[in-house]
């Protein structure tokens, strides 16, 4: 199945459907009418999911995917142009250019926390450069997955743009094709896979992985509004389930006592008392990842370092906001990523010792910093390798489209979002076109002495052995 | 991690652990990231090329026997002037690049700021031994890593060259060269690295790439293909022989045609092929009156190979020019082809070698076709001067690069992205394209504490999703209406 689905968008791509700007807009329009008309089914399937709050649902993938379309909409043109090149003294007469292509046929995998945008995102950069598609939503999230399955043929070209649901045996064939590129959002254990299958068709791969995210809280903030943007930062991601969700705080020894007294106050304000019964947390995906987050709470070193929260309900899949204060840096909470509503408070002496301790870990996908302090942010930025950065407050970089998004080391390869996907769904073939006029005989053998006097000054960019050369030096002896 | 052993230059037992271990602490101590580390990196090479020229064309012309001229043409010259590139546009290639923000994170500041991936592997290839060696260590210093370097065991003198020479012009616990084969490389591939660029085969690049995947390295691959020239009606004779004379260059002059980017096949209209074959017999003749000024084939096993693609009895038959090889010497004159069958090895393989094949088509823009039922190359190459059918190449076929009315001279264009699509690879350098594939482009965002939007914030409810519904439209009116309550 996964071969004759291959097949068939193959022979669309060959056919030419998916080049023009036409075909490229109408499908991007397809998908923005499919967001304004769906949205309560969209929203609907969140829920059913994830238990995602309506305003999550709303401005993290709604509101997010259609302004995405809309910027791609807007872009096409402009990115399709080729980009010229100056011309170069070397190979006078000349000009040459980039042409952006498309890959071909792509390979879309998406995940389950954010469903819907992790899947639409990165095929309107697939779509936008001209490829043929096929998206396999997350069995994770299986209303969405088949929300998806069941509307976009309603919205988009059919015959370019599939949705193959499944599991790991789906999956699986699926990976056993030969794609122009893969698009991988998920986490390392999977990727592995992804790229050794990938690097049997000498296929070039995207991974969108995570990582523990840090958040470095200096002393010199305004601390009420660092709070509040933390905690939304992480809780109201898809409680905790965000790969760029605040991971674990590092602060200073002096500082934790107010930072965490703060951080209460604040959960208590945007969840209540009894935050189990808050409408504005998402709920744990599945049984699976439940078990998971209880046992990093439970183990033996740690329990007795919470300081807030810790409460579960095991029928609705629900954890309280948890907060942690100096748990060991080898258990388990501090090294895996946690990928829920648990929030480690580690504390050093010196708040500048957090970089070393943040670059003894594998690099993640965003490390977030608050402090007014310039020179620590400086200092933060040049010594902090993360996929992306963000000084006094989190998440929101990945709104704007003029940054790419992606991580780097164990937190992923390849970026998007606005032109960057755009990007990388296309082959960018350099066109050089020569004339006849300047002919440079010191190029062929014989390779004379005043051939290779020429072809030096030519290499070099010389302007008077430009000239030489074309006068036809050295003269050719007949 | 077991320790393995590898020779170095000296002869001396290397540890391929330690190695790996040293480079990674030089990076870690951060001597490779300053701007004034990079400029001193690229200045030794700079020296290294301009001091040790002689030896590097000795150690080329025992490898392949490949002419000065040829050498610096492709290799040596080149490389100087991408070093000097890289040199003068260093700074500007390390300022973070602003990028806009919008109204709704005011105030805010947004830049893509480049960073080292760290510690970086090259594995180069025999054929242009040199080039392919420093050409990526450019961009891998410019960007600020520590690299490794594994040269070609096939092109040995240019790999002693390579390691004798690096250490002693460069940051030598930064920059290393590690010699030997195949299982020095399949060592190398345990360890985990930054990235890794490896130019060769598709058979071993499916290799390092799985290797890498066990890491979650990231790759980029060079590999080659069948590289085919069209060959349009010319017109006037001083355009036909000038086109000659490049299709020439782009396949004997260029390694014996042993290089990714040389033509490998011709594609002609039936009745041109006469008197392009008749032109290219002539030029050979002038061109190459002594076989100094041709490369020849670099070992015994590719000597055997090319032989056994012109020996194959389907073929044989269509060997118009040349075909004459001489073993001991490991060489093989320039040879013409007519017609050979389409599904004979060297129709179907990439020759890598000094054969060219000729290929009649009814009309020309059958080539189109002929080409795109084939895996996509690293070039494709076009003489013509119909702006019609330039167009349908370019639109219609999915290359590396398309050069039209020359070959291979794309090589040398600092501001053209090299590298391939499909089979051919992916991953593209040169230029400033060096310095992006050894970087990471880091997104950094900063935000100020002044204004504060609340409506972020939970306890949500349906004023606050409609306040939300303004701002993401960027309808900013509507937004402070509603805000004031103005708006229902």
């Amino acid at each position: 199945m996964a071969e004759e689905t291959v097949r068939e968008l193959r022979a669309s791509f060959a056919a030419g459907r998916t080049r023009s700007a036409e075909w490229r807009a109408e499908q991007l329009k397809g998908l923005i009418r499919m967001i304004d008309e769906k949205e309560a089914e969209i929203s609907a399937a969140l829920h059913e999911d994830l238990a995602k709050p309506h305003m999550e649902s709303y401005l993290h993938e709604i509101s997010l995917t259609k302004s995405s379309c809309k910027f791609a909409l807007n872009g096409l043109k402009n990115w399709m142009k080729p980009e010229k090149i100056p011309a170069s003294i070397t190979t006078f007469p000349s000009s040459a250019k980039i042409v952006p292509e498309p890959l071909g046929v792509v390979l879309i995998i998406s995940a389950w926390n954010y469903p819907f945008i992790l899947s639409i995102d990165p095929v309107i950069g697939a779509i936008a450069a001209g490829n043929a598609v096929v998206l396999k939503p997350s069995e994770i999230a299986p209303a969405t997955s088949s929300l998806l399955a069941n509307l976009l043929p309603e919205y988009v070209d059919n015959s370019c743009i599939k949705v193959v649901e499944g599991g790991v045996p789906e999956t699986t064939a699926l990976l056993e094709q030969r794609w122009d590129k893969i698009f991988y959002t998920g986490n390392g254990t999977v990727a592995r896979i992804v790229m050794a299958a990938a690097a049997k068709h000498l296929t070039p791969v995207a991974l969108e992985l995570g990582g523990k995210s840090p958040v470095v809280v200096d002393s010199n903030v305004d601390l009420h509004v660092a709070v509040k943007r933390i905690v939304v930062g992480k809780w109201g991601c898809n409680n905790g389930q965000a790969c760029i969700a605040p991971d674990y705080i590092i602060t200073t020894k002096s500082f934790a006592p107010e930072l965490v007294a703060s951080l209460k106050r604040v959960l208590v304000r945007f969840y209540g008392e009894d935050p189990l019964q808050s409408a504005d947390l998402s709920r744990i995906v599945n049984s699976k990842q439940f078990t998971r987050l209880q046992d990093l709470i439970e183990e033996k070193r740690v329990a007795d370092k919470i300081v807030y929260g810790g409460e579960a309900d095991e029928e609705q899949l629900k954890i309280a906001p948890t907060l942690l204060l100096d748990v060991p840096q080898d258990s388990a909470i501090m090294t895996g990523e946690i990928f829920g509503p648990l929030l480690p408070i580690v504390t050093v002496e010196k708040i500048e010792e957090s970089f070393d301790l943040i670059n003894a870990k594998p690099k993640p996908l965003a490390a977030y910093l608050f402090t007014k302090n310039k020179k620590l942010q400086e200092k933060f930025v040049a010594n902090v390798p993360a996929g992306g950065m963000l000084v006094n407050d989190t998440v929101l970089h990945l709104t704007n489209p003029y940054m790419p998004f992606g991580g780097v080391g164990d937190s992923g390869m390849g970026c998007y979002h606005g032109k960057f996907g755009f990007d990388c769904f296309s082959h960018k073939k350099g066109v050089l076109i020569r004339g006849f006029g300047g002919e440079a005989n010191a190029r062929y053998p014989p390779y004379t002495t005043e051939k290779q006097k020429i072809l030096r000054g030519l290499i070099n960019g010389s302007f008077i052995a430009l000239i030489l050369a074309l006068l036809g030096f050295p003269r050719e002896k007949h | 991690m077991g320790t393995t052993k590898a020779a170095d230059g000296a002869g001396a037992l290397l540890d391929l652990g330690e190695t790996v271990r040293e480079l990674r602490e030089a990076y870690e101590g951060g001597r490779t990231r300053s701007v004034a580390w990079r400029q001193a990196q690229l200045r030794g090479l700079l020296r290294l090329l301009q001091e040790k020229e002689a030896e590097a064309f000795q150690a080329l012309r025992t490898d392949l026997g490949k002419h000065h001229a040829e050498a610096y043409r492709d290799e040596v010259g080149l490389l100087i002037k991408s070093t000097n590139g890289a040199l003068r546009q260093l700074g500007k290639w390390m300022t973070p690049e602003k990028v806009w923000v919008p109204l709704i994170a005011f105030p805010a500041t947004a830049q893509v700021v480049p960073e080292p991936l760290g510690v970086v592997l090259v594995f180069s290839c025999w054929n242009v031994p040199l080039g392919l060696s420093l050409e990526p260590l450019i961009g891998a210093i410019a960007a600020g890593n520590a690299v490794a370097l594994k040269p070609s065991e096939l092109s040995p003198c240019t790999s002693r060259f390579l390691a004798d020479n690096i250490g002693r012009y460069m940051d030598s616990s930064a920059v290393k060269v590690v010699q030997g084969g195949p299982e020095v490389g399949e060592q190398l591939m345990e360890h985990r690295w930054d990235k890794v660029l490896f130019t060769g085969s598709p058979r071993i690049a499916r290799a390092v790439m799985a290797a890498a995947s066990r890491h979650l390295t990231p790759v980029a691959l060079e590999l080659g293909g069948k590289c085919p020239c069209i060959f349009d009606a010319m017109g006037s004779a001083r355009v036909l022989q000038i086109s000659v004379n490049r299709i020439i260059a782009g396949k004997w002059s260029s390694c014996a045609g042993q290089a990714c980017i040389a033509i490998d096949y011709v594609l002609v209209e039936e009745r041109f092929a006469p008197i392009l074959i008749k032109v290219l017999k002539s030029t050979l003749k002038r061109f190459f009156q002594e076989t100094d000024h041709m490369a020849r084939i670099v070992n015994k096993r590719h000597f055997e190979r090319l032989s056994n693609l012109l020996e194959d009895r389907s073929v044989a038959p269509s060997v118009l020019h040349g075909g004459s090889m001489d073993a001991k010497n490991l060489y093989i004159e320039p040879t013409i082809l007519l017609n050979p069958p389409l599904d004979s090895a060297i129709m179907t393989e990439e020759i890598f070698g000094p054969l060219l094949p000729i290929i009649t088509v009814k009309k020309i823009e059958d080539s189109i076709a002929f080409v795109k039922a084939m895996p996509k190359p690293l070039a494709i190459y076009a003489f013509t001067r119909d702006a019609a059918l330039r167009r349908r190449i370019v639109d219609e076929t999915s290359s590396g690069s398309v050069t039209f009315n020359d070959a291979v001279v794309q090589y040398a264009i600092d501001g053209l992205p090299f590298g391939g699509v499909g089979q051919s690879g992916f991953g593209q350098y040169h230029g400033k394209y060096s310095f992006e594939m050894f970087s990471h482009k880091k997104a950094v965002m900063k935000r100020g504490y002044l204004v504060e939007l609340t409506l972020r914030y939970p306890p949500w409810d349906e004023s606050k999703v409609t306040l939300m519904r303004y701002l993401y439209r960027f309808n900013y009116f509507a937004f402070v209406l509603s805000f004031l309550g103005l708006r229902r």
